[in-house]
């Protein structure tokens, strides 16, 4: 800068303002954030901040009115474990799904096309899938009647309208979802990693407990939580594969109810709260978890 | 798990090959590695030594021959059953793991208990001189600090084999001068047998008891440091030993001992490297044998091209009438375009029967 070379003396000791911030990490491109923030107060700050308040003005009683009522009513605080006892299994059972399948995938010739016919059902949206479901699994879909044909079953198993349609479904549209961030972790280990282990005597087994899971721990947990908040927030395959007045009430559903039913967006943005802390309380957790495993880069040294 | 057998003597590779797609990477590799040698596989690039290294690991399957440990057939044996050590070019440090973890991991690896393992870790340690960073992880370290935990954690199980695939190249020059004598040191003082993958013909020659040459998957020489570098057998190894001056002529007097090679004016007496013929012949000088002499016959005459100084003496070029770019060394600075006539002595004159389609 040429003024400051003209600047003598203590002043041109202390580096002008825009060098302090630069400093700091603040320059002319760091205001390309700003469209990216107002877009986040906007559509999730601000909206949050008003369910949130809107939560606490019930149509009648206290402040806490709506919580209270909705952990006092069976009805209502069953939906938790309801939504849990869907999203916890169906998230672990893709990531099951998922592991060994990015394993082989990674050697696979022909990679991308398999990754492609995997990734499809991502493509399609919860509500074809669970309208394709409704005619696959039916009773009188092709799954009952092959099984019937050949002998296996009697007569028609029940699918859906039941908790295992909802299962199903969001096993299906879960799956890619888990098996691309997998894939994408496996891929990221450096092959030479499990040859070093194999030359010092580790066989497939402990190549995988000792080299594998620990890198591949910290990654798994990021793809738990997103999948799992996921299938927490189960809405249309509850609703046209289950049975959203019973076994499948999942709390989305009572938000809903609450909302477009009772006409009481007060109790509504309270449940949705709630949805959310439950949301938050896993993901805290298993987060908090992955603090206890290496979290570094994957590669060995210079690369 | 199979504990590594310590009175071992020697490993035998017989006509050990591996192809991928047809394509023949590594072919027919016969060689016997007695206990304590260090045997070095030179050579460019692409020419197999990095796969015939992982075929002796177990991480890459033969596509023919066999691999014997004495009398015991290996080859067919994973990688985790064969119990060589090997250090790998990235080091494939356990990003994960503390220093000392990962030294310790072949040792877990076979269940040797704790009370056991520890004073062999220590030692390991010191031998490579990590003591001070062992609690470290991997990511923490230099290159240099990480080569070291590479070769600690290689050596600790006392493997009969260490195979080392070409260990210095991520290195600096100064470092990669220190750790070759670190090898050769720890090769030394555990006296058992290394396998060293390096395309570097000066890592070779100091390190090796004998040096395996290949080219394009197959073996072009195999020999003692001495023996390559004075008298390499194909012309191919000639080059890769220094022989930077190669070019062709008309053979005149093939005899065994000594030939009359002609060219344009040229007229050399040097020593057939295998039998000539009568047609055309390479004729292959090393720089440092080459100097500047008097005139006369068995001179090469021509112009000083290009004047280096490199230390102790003069790297210059000279051109030949015929266009010849010839290097060759002086002990006085010679000035641009001097008329010089370079001499070698005929025994340092290597003849090699031209290649066909060369």
């Amino acid at each position: 800068m040429t003024s400051q070379t003209a600047l003598s003396g203590s002043a041109a000791d202390r580096p002008n303002l825009r060098r302090r911030l630069a400093a700091a990490g603040w320059d002319r491109i760091t205001l390309l954030v700003l469209p990216a923030a107002a877009f986040v107060v906007l559509l999730f700050i601000y909206p949050f901040a008003y369910g949130l308040v809107l939560s606490f003005q019930p149509a009648a009683g206290g402040l806490f009115a709506n919580y209270a009522k909705f952990f006092s009513d069976p009805y209502l605080y069953d939906t938790i474990g309801t939504t849990m006892w869907l999203g916890l299994p169906a998230t672990l059972i893709n990531m099951a799904l998922a592991l060994p399948i990015a394993f082989q995938v990674r050697h696979f010739r022909w990679q991308r096309i398999l990754t492609t016919i995997l990734v499809i059902p991502i493509t399609l949206g919860t509500v074809l899938v669970a309208e394709g479901l409704l005619t696959y699994l039916g009773p009188q879909g092709w799954l009952n009647r092959t099984l019937i044909e050949l002998g296996v079953i009697g007569s028609p198993v029940r699918l859906i309208h039941n908790y295992w349609g909802v299962f199903l479904s969001l096993v299906i549209t879960g799956f890619p979802f888990v098996f691309l961030l997998t894939l994408s972790y496996v891929t990221g280990i450096d092959p030479a990693l499990p040859q070093a282990a194999a030359t010092l005597g580790a066989g497939p087994a402990s190549r995988f407990r000792h080299i594998f899971l620990p890198l591949l721990v910290p990654g798994l947990a990021v793809a738990f939580c997103l999948a799992f908040v996921q299938a927490f927030s189960v809405f249309p395959s509850a609703v046209l594969l289950g049975a959203p007045a019973g076994p499948t009430r999942v709390i989305s559903i009572a938000a809903y109810q609450a909302a477009f039913e009772q006409y009481d967006h007060s109790m509504a943005s309270a449940i949705a709260m709630i949805m959310g802390a439950v949301q938050l309380v896993v993901v805290v957790a298993v987060l908090g978890a992955r603090t206890l495993f290496y979290r570094g880069p994957m590669g060995s040294g210079k690369g | 798990m199979a504990k590594a057998d310590h009175t071992f003597g020697e490993i035998r590779l017989d006509r050990v090959s591996r192809g991928f797609d047809g394509v023949m990477a590594l072919q027919d590799l016969t060689l016997t590695i007695r206990r304590g040698e260090f045997i070095a596989l030179l050579g460019p690039s692409g020419c197999g030594k990095s796969t015939a290294l992982n075929c002796l690991a177990g991480l890459l399957p033969l596509t023919g021959g066999s691999i014997w440990l004495d009398d015991r057939r290996i080859d067919e044996l994973p990688p985790e059953r064969r119990g060589f050590g090997m250090v790998f070019q990235n080091y494939a440090l356990f990003p994960h793991m503390t220093v000392r973890r990962n030294i310790g991991f072949g040792l877990a690896m076979r269940g040797v208990p704790r009370h056991e393992a520890d004073p062999r870790i220590d030692d390991a340690v010191r031998m490579v001189q990590l003591e001070a960073h062992v609690g470290k992880l991997p990511g923490q370290l230099s290159g240099g600090q990480q080569q070291r935990v590479a070769i600690a954690r290689a050596i600790v199980v006392q493997p009969p084999l260490v195979l080392m695939d070409e260990p210095l190249s991520n290195l600096d020059a100064r470092l990669r001068l220190d750790m070759r004598h670190e090898i050769r040191r720890i090769h030394n003082e555990l006296g058992r047998s290394t396998v060293y993958v390096t395309h570097d013909q000066d890592e070779a020659l100091s390190l090796a008891d004998r040096i395996v040459v290949l080219r394009d998957g197959r073996v072009r020489q195999i020999g003692t440091p001495e023996e390559l570098y004075a008298r390499p057998a194909v012309l191919d190894v000639a080059r890769f030993m220094g022989y930077r001056n190669v070019f062709e002529g008309r053979v005149e007097d093939g005899g065994a001992e000594r030939a009359i090679v002609v060219r344009d004016g040229i007229r050399l007496a040097g020593t057939p490297r295998g039998a000539l013929g009568s047609g055309r012949a390479s004729v292959a000088i090393r720089p440092e044998e080459l100097i500047p002499g008097e005139d006369g016959p068995g001179a090469i005459p021509g112009v000083v091209e290009s004047v280096e100084f490199v230390g102790r003496e003069y790297a210059a070029t000279a051109l030949t009438a015929d266009g010849l770019l010839l290097h060759f060394r002086s002990h006085q600075r010679l000035s641009l375009d001097e008329p010089v006539h370079l001499r070698a002595s005929p025994e340092r004159v290597l003849l090699f029967a031209a290649e066909e389609g060369a």
